[in-house]
């Protein structure tokens, strides 16, 4: 079975890289049929990464190693983040180094390096970026820890993978303490993937923008990793919601190669669906004033705490 | 008695008077700068042959086996003083002479050119700091404790008002001295209550002896009054702020890497070691107060404008966060869950030498930015990754480590606290196993919140472009003192990397406190687990790697595929004309929607200025709530009842006669 779970380790990274644009795609598509415009090909964020790499790259005077280092940080980030999650099966080899509280760790690394790369240069934009989305993150990563936590306590282990599995095998039925969670969860993704109501990712108006701010001094290959980045982070916190909420479907403990090929088209499927949702969500939700940011992520975190409490009170 | 020459406790003992005698040495040459400057290497290969001595003498210490131990004939008349050597005091003495040695290598550099006092004079007090915070972790009965407990207060008092030309310094000075010895009186009641149930002052009697859960509580309060007021627990924190910048730099390193430590040490002492039955729930006041000081520094530290003071604020929350820790152990020992008090109290002491490490390796870079740019302001630095590129780089990994990211050190430590805050639902207690994973929450708001911090704070100083003219010249730190915080970055990024080692190590210290042990469960040399692989993982040398090798790859296929080097231009204005650098952020700025989110903590006073204002200025001044709820009043009472005192002094001889007499009589009257 090792060679298996190494194939699925490698399959689960590679499938990763190769499907995050592809998302973004769907989902952008998904964007714009809801709100009733021409819907670009679901290949436009290939053709666009394609373009960007064939750029030339240009970097302001002034910029220190650091901004030419921050993009592969970021995508190298995201992509180990992406070995960790069980999106195919359950048995990821690597998933030992590293466990839900880890990952958080990750992913505010991979934050801290946007952030500081984007002052990086002395722009006003940058660093009013760079601000802006280190509120958002410390407003945020409490939320996402909360969230861990109670699945951490169903299911008595920190290790994704196994969270995943066990959860499982439980009835096809939310706890309640999950779907508290899940609302939870779903706010957060929201705002760390620049996402409405917290961010527009199709905005480019200054007094809003967050996550576009820190990227505008980026260009070329810089800047398609770093877009690649942010595919990989969107797809990376849809396939933790899976893992946590949804997890039916992966290949698990004894499943052999054929579980795996199945585990495919769900993941397929659940994509999709979560596409849909997300551009639904989108598409009725108006952009927050920067500092009513806090006021919804405290509610996030406070349906955490909820989903923590009736863990506690009902005892599962 | 064994052979003395033979025991780490007397190696140890020997090493730290080596540290008096350099002191003596710079003492008897007051003005030689040139002197001190061989003096300050010789104290750092000290420190590092005192924290190797303590590292293997924490190797070889068994579970079980008895402390060493060393009773010498010194101090009062039939008192001789007791020193021991145990698991826990080794992991301090290995903070001590670690980061000591690093913090004297960087001040061979640092005190060539002298301010204030001769540099003989600092050296002499400097060495007499690290020394009595090394007889501190050894002394082994309450008078000597408390003797090196009162020249570590005051050998620190000297060197923070080593510049007392200043008026502000000398103030900051007195309000360390004042409170350090609240402290201390604290401390002395606290050990004062224990010995009177034990009948003895040395630790030995103070362990064995059973006192009643009154005397427990009432020690263990006086002792948190005490040992939190070192570390600087809100409400007592008011003097850390100013004392650490008011001190030269190697000193606030110091200060704030290591004496913050020993607070931490004299309460694990206290809590775990020497009262021998604490009911659970008192573990509940220190998990409040450390989160809620936690809390609090972060967001002032997040609203302060001067590097030194957001870093002492930094150190107000990492204190809180120890604390909160140390509180959970206490609260999972009394209520029989040893593998989560272990777990806690590891978190405890892993903290404690991370912190160390971290928080002395910025302080000292802060010292090269305030050396190269005379500026502590961060509203007036800037871009000073171009000009000293090896400070900032250095700077980077303990900014990165402080702000608890992985694969450094500062996320080792708080993911073992989280993994302790996992069992906190197990405490037999209704509300209370409710309210405590609640706190994991608040524990993640402050991680968070520091990872703003350090953005604020690397971003501001080291990125973006300098803010003021005059910095162009601003030179990089000299080999020496390179070579200092060089050391300490090394330790921040191994202690990161072999979490499984250091957690093995730091064991032995809860096994031999009784606490509990961690299950031996096979996981291999690269892979922390502390309960079982299955439960929870961690190996950062492993996914450091595999980051490491995908990162290699990626540059391989992006420069494979694109061989063009980047072209350099100005950068984007928006068609607006030329930026500037006062468009940048400011310390201010970046601290904004802090003081908006947590306005009810600060008592702040703004300036706005008019809409039609030619030169407009903008002010706002952020002070503490504590100053006018608690200290203002408390100063008004004692100068209050001091006036009623003086009343009875201003008599003639006669009078004071009198006084002499009645007290005799009185005190007669006691005694038969």
């Amino acid at each position: 079975m090792n060679t298996l779970e190494w194939f699925t380790q490698i399959l689960a990274v590679l499938a990763a890289l190769a499907a995050a644009p592809l998302f973004l795609g769907w989902v952008n598509q998904c964007r714009a049929w809801a709100q009733n415009r021409t819907a670009p090909s679901v290949l436009q964020v290939y053709r666009g990464l394609d373009k960007l790499f064939h750029k030339n790259t240009v970097v302001a005077n002034g910029a220190s190693p650091l901004f030419g280092a921050a993009p592969y940080v970021v995508f190298g980030t995201m992509a180990v983040a992406a070995a960790i999650i069980p999106s195919l099966g359950t048995r990821l080899p690597f998933a030992a180094t590293a466990d839900a509280i880890a990952l958080v760790g990750l992913f505010a690394t991979s934050r801290m390096f946007l952030s500081l790369a984007a002052m990086d240069i002395g722009t006003p934009f940058g660093t009013l970026g760079a601000r802006r989305e280190m509120m958002v993150g410390f407003l945020a990563e409490p939320a996402l820890l909360m969230v861990i936590f109670v699945a951490s306590l169903l299911s008595a282990t920190t290790a994704l993978p196994l969270i995943s599995e066990r959860l499982m095998t439980q009835a096809l039925s939310l706890s309640p303490s999950l779907a508290f969670t899940a609302v939870a969860f779903t706010m957060v993704l929201l705002a760390e993937n620049a996402r409405l109501p917290i961010d527009n990712p199709a905005t480019h108006l200054e007094l809003t923008m967050i996550h576009e701010a820190m990227l505008l001094e980026y260009s070329g290959r810089h800047l398609a990793l770093m877009e690649w980045a942010a595919a990989l982070k969107l797809f990376n916190y849809a396939c933790i919601g899976f893992a946590l909420f949804l997890p039916w479907g992966t290949a698990s403990v004894a499943a052999g190669p054929l579980a795996l090929i199945a585990a495919v088209p769900v993941l397929a499927a659940k994509l999709l669906v979560a596409g849909v949702a997300l551009a639904a969500i989108e598409t009725v939700s108006a952009k927050l004033r920067v500092f009513r940011a806090p006021e919804f992520l405290a509610t996030a975190f406070l349906f955490a705490v909820l989903g923590l409490l009736v863990h506690i009170l009902l005892g599962g | 008695m064994p052979a003395i020459l033979g025991s780490p406790l007397s190696t140890i003992g020997m090493l730290l008077c080596g540290w008096l005698a350099i002191g003596l040495g710079g003492a008897l040459w007051p003005s030689r700068a040139g002197g001190t400057r061989m003096l300050f290497p010789l104290g750092a290969l000290l420190g590092l042959a005192i924290a190797a001595t303590a590292l293997h003498a924490l190797a070889a210490m068994q579970a079980g086996a008895p402390a060493w131990r060393l009773e010498l004939a010194l101090g009062l008349p039939n008192r001789p003083t007791h020193l021991a050597l145990d698991a826990l005091s080794s992991v301090y003495l290995v903070v001590l002479g670690g980061v000591a040695a690093g913090v004297s290598l960087y001040g061979a550099g640092y005190f060539r050119a002298p301010q204030g006092s001769p540099p003989g004079l600092v050296c002499c007090q400097y060495h007499l700091f690290l020394a009595s915070m090394g007889f501190v972790l050894l002394a082994a009965d309450t008078y000597a404790f408390l003797v090196c407990w009162e020249l570590m207060a005051l050998s620190s008092y000297f060197l923070v008002v080593t510049d007392q030309r200043v008026e502000a310094i000398r103030q900051a000075g007195f309000l360390y001295l004042l409170m350090a010895h609240v402290g201390a009186l604290a401390i002395l009641l606290a050990f004062g209550v224990l010995g009177a149930a034990a009948g003895g002052a040395t630790f030995e009697a103070l362990r064995n002896a059973q006192p009643s859960a009154l005397a427990a509580g009432a020690a263990f309060v006086l002792g948190l009054i005490g040992f939190g007021g070192k570390a600087g627990l809100v409400p007592l924190h008011v003097w850390l702020p100013e004392a650490h910048p008011a001190a030269p730099t190697p000193v606030s390193a110091l200060m704030s890497g290591v004496m913050l430590k020993m607070a931490v040490y004299g309460m694990l002492r206290l809590s775990f070691d020497l009262i021998s039955n604490l009911a659970w729930w008192w573990g509940l006041i220190p998990v409040a107060v450390g989160l809620f000081s936690a809390l609090y520094g972060i967001v002032f530290a997040a609203a302060q404008t001067d590097m030194k003071r957001l870093l002492a604020y930094s150190s107000i929350e990492n204190l809180g966060i120890l604390f909160a820790a140390l509180g959970l152990a206490l609260v999972f020992h009394g209520s029989g869950l040893p593998l989560a008090a272990a777990l806690a109290l590891l978190a405890v002491l892993y903290h404690s030498v991370n912190h160390a490490f971290m928080k002395s390796l910025l302080f000292l870079g802060t010292g090269s930015v305030l050396h190269a740019t005379g500026q502590r302001n961060l509203g007036r630095l800037g871009g000073l990754i171009h000009r000293m590129p090896w400070v900032a780089w250095l700077s980077l990994v303990g900014a990165l480590a402080i702000a608890g990211l992985p694969p450094l050190n500062g996320f080792v430590s708080e993911w073992l606290l989280l993994q302790a805050f996992l069992f906190a639902h197990e405490v037999p207690h209704t509300f209370v196993n409710m309210a405590l994973p609640v706190g994991a929450g608040l524990l993640a708001l402050v991680a968070a919140l520091s990872g703003y911090v350090m953005v604020k704070f690397f971003g501001v100083v080291f990125l973006g472009r300098s803010r003021e003219a005059g910095h162009a010249e601003a030179h990089d730190a000299d080999p020496v003192e390179r070579a200092g915080l060089a050391w300490l970055a090394a330790a921040c990024v191994c202690l990161g990397l072999l979490p499984a080692q250091v957690v093995g190590l730091l064991q032995r210290v809860a096994e031999q406190l009784r606490v509990g042990g961690l299950p031996r469960n096979g996981a291999p040399w690269w892979l922390l687990a502390p309960v079982s692989a299955a439960q929870a993982s961690y190996a950062p040398l492993v996914f450091l790697g595999a980051f490491a090798v995908f990162v290699l790859l990626t540059i391989v296929a992006v420069r494979l595929a694109h061989r063009r080097r980047p072209i350099r231009v100005e950068p984007w204005d928006c068609g607006f004309g030329p930026l500037d650098a006062r468009m940048q952020d400011t310390a201010e700025g970046f601290g904004q929607p802090i003081r908006q989110l947590f306005e009810p903590f600060f008592a702040m006073q703004r300036q706005l200025p008019s809409a039609f204002d030619p030169q407009p200025t903008y002010r706002v001044t952020i002070g503490d709530r504590f100053w006018n709820l608690l200290y203002l009043p408390l100063g008004t009472l004692t100068q209050r009842a001091a006036a009623i005192v003086s009343g009875l002094q201003g008599t003639r001889l006669s009078g004071h006669l009198l006084y002499g007499f009645v007290t005799l009589i009185l005190l007669l009257g006691l005694v038969l």
